[in-house]
């Protein structure tokens, strides 16, 4: 059956999203907002950004075995102007934190941010007694979904994927504004 | 005011200096380096690490033993089983224990098995950066059968932690040898094609005969070890001057060029997936019977001195060096690691080349780069 | 040369040396005036021939800091292992090998980077991975309240 004919009861106890789903609004808003996420959600091509043992398993997912491009993400771009959605795959550490913080501020709305990989969640293995290392990518760049394992799975990686393509459908205009300019850099 | 305006002949470049950032899709991950240029050619590169830099050899002196096999897979993290196993021999050298017959094969197995793995991926991130995406796929395609038969038997897909201070943590699983003996038999048919598929290729003999030569005196003074050393001649492969494990059971050869360019760092790593599928070959039929594990004690300690180990991972020698101070913590660990060393000469072999030499000088040094800044 | 041998060659280059039988190499304590001239005599003397560094650590011993070289013979297949140490904590500083063996180059500049030992004659001894206001980690009394627990 694969995980795209599975059916939105049986993915997961993310509650909240539904609710937003069905709290309804204009019948000629919902449909264009229903468009604009359906284009958005398959076609979102990620950064190649890949510090650690993470990007390996990243490299992986794309690989033939577990393709990433039947999901939409079908290209890499190496420019983030040119990129959707940036998977920070690895250990970030004090001297690479302003880099990405750069790099995300030069990505194009809409952007979305995967946490891949324990080290990017909390620090990981590196958490303890590592004088260098920035303790979760949160305390740089804002989150939308997390992706736990040391390294995740490229199956892991895929419901993380999915999880992202399932928020960007609920989307509507107001919250979409509302994010864009809640993570505005000051 | 005609003075202050000054003009440049036509004939006369102007060093130009470009930065090839940290996230760049080429270098293979996070390495920063910093070339000027005249025209196209290449005139100094200044590398800039640090990127990755975790503090993991500050980390391992408040951690016991055992810990540190969890740190030293995510370091190289293609040679993963092999760092283990570093480690793994230094502490068993330093407590003097015998390692029965059974675990020394299995050991050697896997090495082997993660040196064609990881191969696989430089050949696959090799092509992919020469402009032939095909090799990416093609390459990483039969490098998912290696890693089920790792996650069969080890739990891990990539960072394994089989090895442990006295043995292995498992026993192997029972269709091990035949899922290993299926895979050599697919490789070997495989294999020609691959290659064929780069060094048939008569753009990849442009850019690769001639470019970035090293020669075999500074092989050695900069201490270039693994495939790219042999390449230039420098007879350094550990699992022939210092074996350990079950090298000293089995018949090899050592590859050896004596070119020095990016064409024979190639060919070397090709031939060693021929010779590691050689050795597998030997060893898979006949495991031992015996324990996986030998009984230690709960808390580790080595007694005081200093341990050096050198093990031969997929891209050099990996030396650990431990001092010990008697406590169940070790006093300072350094390990000594292969694509430190090898950034070093990227400098010198690609003075007076191109730009897009530079490239693929890069890519046949194989350079992981957690590794370098550890 | 076995480790015999190697103690009587180094007795024969310089009598004062230290030789210390360690557990695999034979160690030899050099003050670090006679550095640099030990490891050019030992590179360049036909019976010892050491021309490969394999690897060189800057060590903090409680009291005194210093300089572990591992050194290898391609040509007689023998090892030996040199230790220098000085107990100027402030600024400690010895001779820079990397005219000798040229990956010295990069091993003394991430030594100067995690233990902050100086090397005279460096072609270019900046910091490597750390930035310059950071302390030098890898020393026993570097406090990090925030991110190392320390017993």
């Amino acid at each position: 059956m694969g995980i795209k004919g599975m059916k939105r009861e049986e993915f997961g106890d993310n509650e909240s999203l539904d609710l937003l789903n069905e709290s309804g609004s204009n019948v000629l808003l919902t449909t264009i907002d229903d468009v604009i996420n359906w284009g958005r959600k398959n076609s979102l091509w990620p950064l190649t950004f890949a510090t650690s043992c993470c990007g390996i398993e990243m490299m992986a997912t794309g690989a033939p075995k577990h393709d990433f491009a039947r999901f939409g993400m079908e290209v890499y771009r190496a420019s983030p102007r040119q990129a959707d959605v940036i998977v920070v795959a690895g250990t970030i550490v004090n001297k690479m934190a302003p880099v990405l913080k750069r790099l995300y501020d030069e990505m194009a709305e809409p952007k979305y941010v995967v946490a891949m990989g324990a080290c990017a969640i909390s620090g990981g293995p590196f958490f303890l007694n590592s004088y260098c290392v920035v303790k979760g990518v949160e305390h740089v760049i804002p989150v939308d979904v997390y992706v736990p394992g040391c390294p995740p799975r490229p199956e892991a990686l895929l419901y993380g994927m999915l999880q992202l393509q399932r928020l960007i459908e609920t989307q509507t205009m107001k919250s979409r504004k509302a994010r864009n300019t809640s993570h505005d850099s000051k | 005011m005609e003075e202050k305006v000054k003009s440049i002949a036509p004939d006369e470049q102007q060093e130009y200096v470009v930065n090839m950032g940290p996230q760049h899709p080429s270098t293979h991950g996070v390495l920063r380096l910093v070339v000027s240029l005249k025209g196209e050619i290449v005139k100094n590169i200044e590398p800039h690490i640090g990127y990755i830099h975790r503090g993991i050899e500050k980390m391992c002196e408040s951690i016991t033993y055992p810990q540190i096999i969890h740190l030293t897979d995510r370091m190289d993290y293609l040679s993963a089983h092999i760092n283990n196993e570093a480690v793994c021999l230094n502490v068993e050298k330093a407590l003097q224990i015998d390692i029965p017959d059974r675990i020394k094969v299995i050991r050697t197995i896997m090495s082997e098995l993660t040196r064609i793995q990881s191969h696989q991926l430089w050949w696959a991130s090799f092509g992919m950066d020469l402009g032939g995406l095909t090799c990416f796929f093609y390459g990483l395609r039969d490098r998912e059968k290696i890693l089920d038969i790792f996650e069969e038997t080890c739990g891990g897909r990539m960072l394994v932690s089989y090895n442990c201070p006295g043995g292995v943590m498992y026993d192997i699983h029972p269709n091990f040898q035949k899922r290993v003996k299926e895979f050599i038999k697919y490789f070997r048919k495989i294999l020609p094609e691959y290659d064929q598929l780069l060094s048939g290729n008569v753009i990849f003999h442009e850019r690769s005969k001639g470019i970035g030569k090293l020669s075999l005196e500074d092989a050695i003074s900069y201490g270039i070890t693994g495939p790219s050393g042999r390449a230039s001649g420098f007879s350094c492969d550990v699992r022939k001057h210092e074996p350990y494990s079950a090298y000293d059971r089995i018949t090899f050869k050592e590859i050896l060029f004596t070119e020095g360019d990016t064409f024979s760092r190639y060919t070397a790593r090709i031939d060693e997936m021929w010779e590691s599928m050689n050795i597998i070959e030997q060893l898979i039929d006949n495991i031992p019977e015996g324990p996986f594990a030998v009984k230690m004690k709960p808390i580790i300690k080595l007694p005081e001195g200093e341990y050096y180990q050198r093990v031969e991972t997929a891209r050099g020698e990996l030396g650990v060096y431990i001092i010990s101070d008697g406590n169940k913590n070790p006093y300072r660990v350094k390990f000594r690691s292969p694509n430190f060393v090898n950034l070093s000469v990227l400098n010198h072999i690609a003075k007076g080349f191109k730009i897009a030499d530079l490239v693929a000088i890069g890519g046949s040094l194989d350079l992981v780069i957690p590794d370098i800044d550890r | 040369m076995d480790k015999i041998q190697l103690g009587e060659f180094i007795k024969s280059i310089d009598k004062d040396l230290e030789i210390k039988e360690g557990n695999q190499y034979i160690e030899v304590a050099v003050p670090p005036s006679k550095l640099y001239l030990l490891a050019k005599e030992l590179r360049d003397n036909n019976k010892a021939q050491f021309d490969f560094l394999f690897c060189l650590s800057g060590v903090d011993w409680g009291q005194d800091i210093g300089v572990v070289y591992h050194l290898r013979s391609t040509i007689h297949n023998h090892s030996i292992v040199l230790k220098t140490r000085t107990s100027d904590r402030e600024f400690p500083h010895f001779d820079s090998v990397s005219d000798i063996w040229k990956t010295a180059d990069f091993h003394e500049r991430e030594a100067f980077d995690l233990l902050g030992i100086r090397f005279t004659n460096h072609p270019d001894l900046r910091r490597l991975f750390l930035d310059n206001s950071w302390g030098y980690p890898l020393r026993k009394d570097y406090v990090d309240d925030i991110n190392i627990v320390s017993k």
